[in-house]
């Protein structure tokens, strides 16, 4: 690829875009919760929020006011600087990681004529970046599990680290496939590996479902959400929370749902190319909030896991899967 | 009798169908074998269509369960024992009650006071009548006793208030003058409720 007009990277440009991630992002996660309960409820054939504005849609204001002007509690025996800064952890994380990976196409404002390359910054090491940073989040689980002096927060910090140790391996190794094919780990050139021929997920369905698969762990959605899961554990590692710090483990959560939806748009399902006769924005848009649908769905359809059997399914199914499709890869690539 | 068949409890002819269990694997092959029949057997994908049928169903179908319960009631049953109610003379207006006293002589928890006296035109008059919800225990017994339909249990099931004297005074009870068309005779203890026929169900009579 030749270097033609490169855009100038200016700091004021990534400041602005950095704010406007972080504040379209938080706005998005915090709406997701509303969307959650109301796709939760329409699966079981009820209403949901319905009472605060229009269908509830002001829910998520009345919920703020409640997390903003809840007493903040730390309890006696905890460990106060442990327990007030894991909160952030989640919560920062999961924005950090959000600042590697593209979600338009770059664009031109128009009428001012400003060229914009939507990717915060275009790191060349993006998705290792990325994977770093959500798995960087999990220290947030755990630290607040042990900081809490309580017993249901231990447990939930030991299946933060079950959790951690059984996924990881099989990130890393579902997406080391498409690397290999794309020979880069920069999104940008995922997404134009996919430019003109077929989508990833075509040459990869096994990493594909492997990626979604420990996905799901990643973001503690439902088949894996062990660390909090309310009918065994009271609530895990945010037993003790309340209020705002509660609340940043929350946006941290859905914030991560987004970007695992974007990292399996990007990667596996043509990321923001056009498609037919729709534009790469709204492509790219279409994919991510049907993969937060899709996570939505599965919670209202699937039970979720024992501990013991997200290891065995980890370590015993999926990663030897990973490995022999990792494999097949080399060899076909070798060949071809 | 002996013993062994007086426990015996086996009595008559069963027709018992045993569910087809499957056994779980013993050999290492049998496991393998398992796990991939189960990882591509479709049941996962069952389970998320169900939820999306259900989701469509819910929204275009409209078969939402919810009821918004402040702005949307369900019918209750006639023979409910809510706070009473004092009905009226559709004819004249007037209220039934002819001061007898027997709710009053009946109430078990004797929580109905009241006071008559003779009117202008030597026909009896309610002067006072309460009934203390605090002690009433809803049974009814007043009104199955009143000799005129007068006293009767309403369907106001929401007894949350300030104070309990909101409901127990006579014209609180009484039907207004204004609703007297929408004067409900009381159907009985025996009635059944007005969407009884939406809730039966087909039950199989042989077990
Ligand atoms: S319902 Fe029973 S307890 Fe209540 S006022 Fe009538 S007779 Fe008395
Ligand atoms: S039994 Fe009926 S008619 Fe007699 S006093 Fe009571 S309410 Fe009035």
């Amino acid at each position: 690829m030749e270097t033609t007009i490169l855009p100038e990277v200016t700091a004021l440009g990534v400041i602005i875009k950095a704010i406007l991630i972080l504040a379209i992002i938080a706005a998005i996660a915090g709406f997701g919760t509303f969307i959650e309960r109301k796709i939760l409820a329409f699966m079981q054939r009820r209403l949901g929020p319905m009472y605060v504005g229009p269908y509830g849609l002001l829910q998520l204001i009345a919920d703020g006011i409640k997390l903003f002007t809840k007493e903040d509690i730390i309890p006696q025996h905890a460990n106060k600087v442990i327990f007030a800064v894991a909160p952030a952890i989640t919560a920062a994380t999961a924005f950090i990681a959000l600042a590697a990976v593209p979600v338009f196409p770059d664009f031109t404002i128009p009428f001012v004529d400003i060229y914009v390359p939507s990717i915060a910054s275009d790191i060349n090491v993006g998705i290792l970046f990325v994977l770093g940073m959500m798995a960087a989040g999990l220290y947030g689980p755990l630290l607040a599990g042990m900081a809490q002096a309580n017993k249901w927060g231990i447990i939930g910090s030991a299946r933060t680290a079950i959790q951690f140790l059984s996924y990881e391996v099989v990130t890393g190794l579902s997406i080391l496939a498409p690397i290999m094919m794309v020979g880069s780990l920069s999104f940008v050139d995922f997404n134009d590996y996919q430019t003109d021929g077929l989508w990833m997920v075509v040459y990869q369905p096994v990493a594909f479902v492997l990626f979604i698969i420990a996905g799901f762990a990643e973001t503690n959605r439902t088949p894996f959400d062990l660390l909090e899961h309310e009918a065994e554990v009271i609530s895990g590692y945010a037993t003790e929370y309340s209020g705002l710090r509660w609340g940043m483990f929350f946006i941290g959560e859905y914030a991560n749902m987004i970007t695992i939806g974007v990292v399996a748009s990007v990667v596996f399902l043509g990321g923001y190319n056009d498609f037919w006769i729709f534009p790469g924005w709204f492509m790219i848009v279409a994919k991510i909030a049907f993969s937060f649908f899709f996570m939505l769905w599965v919670r209202a359809a699937w039970p979720h896991v024992r501990p013991d059997q997200l290891m065995w399914l980890c370590w015993k199914v999926l990663m030897p899967l990973a490995v022999v499709n990792v494999i097949i890869t080399g060899i076909v690539m070798m060949l071809v | 009798m002996s013993l062994e068949q007086f426990k015996n409890r086996n009595v008559g002819t069963q027709n018992y169908k045993k569910l087809d269990l499957s056994h779980s694997p013993s050999s290492g092959w049998g496991e393998f074998k398992q796990v991939v029949s189960r990882t591509f057997k479709p049941e996962l994908f069952v389970g998320l269509w169900v939820t999306l049928r259900e989701m469509g169903n819910a929204l275009l179908g409209g078969k939402m369960h919810t009821t918004q319960y402040p702005f949307e009631k369900l019918p209750i049953s006639p023979r409910y024992r809510a706070i009473h109610e004092m009905l009226r003379l559709m004819e004249s207006g007037n209220y039934r009650c002819i001061g007898c006293g027997l709710c009053e002589k009946i109430c078990i928890s004797n929580c109905i006071s009241m006071e008559t006296r003779y009117d202008e035109n030597q026909r009896k008059e309610v002067s006072k009548y309460t009934i203390n919800f605090g002690r009433c225990i809803f049974c009814g017994y007043c009104a199955e006793v009143c000799p005129e339909l007068a006293i009767v249990h309403g369907q106001r099931y929401e007894t949350a208030s300030e104070q309990r004297a909101s409901f127990s005074l006579f014209e609180d009870m009484l039907t207004p003058i204004d609703k007297l068309n929408l004067q409900q005779e009381y159907q009985g203890f025996g009635a059944i409720s007005p969407n009884a026929d939406d809730n039966i169900k087909k039950t199989p009579l042989a077990y």
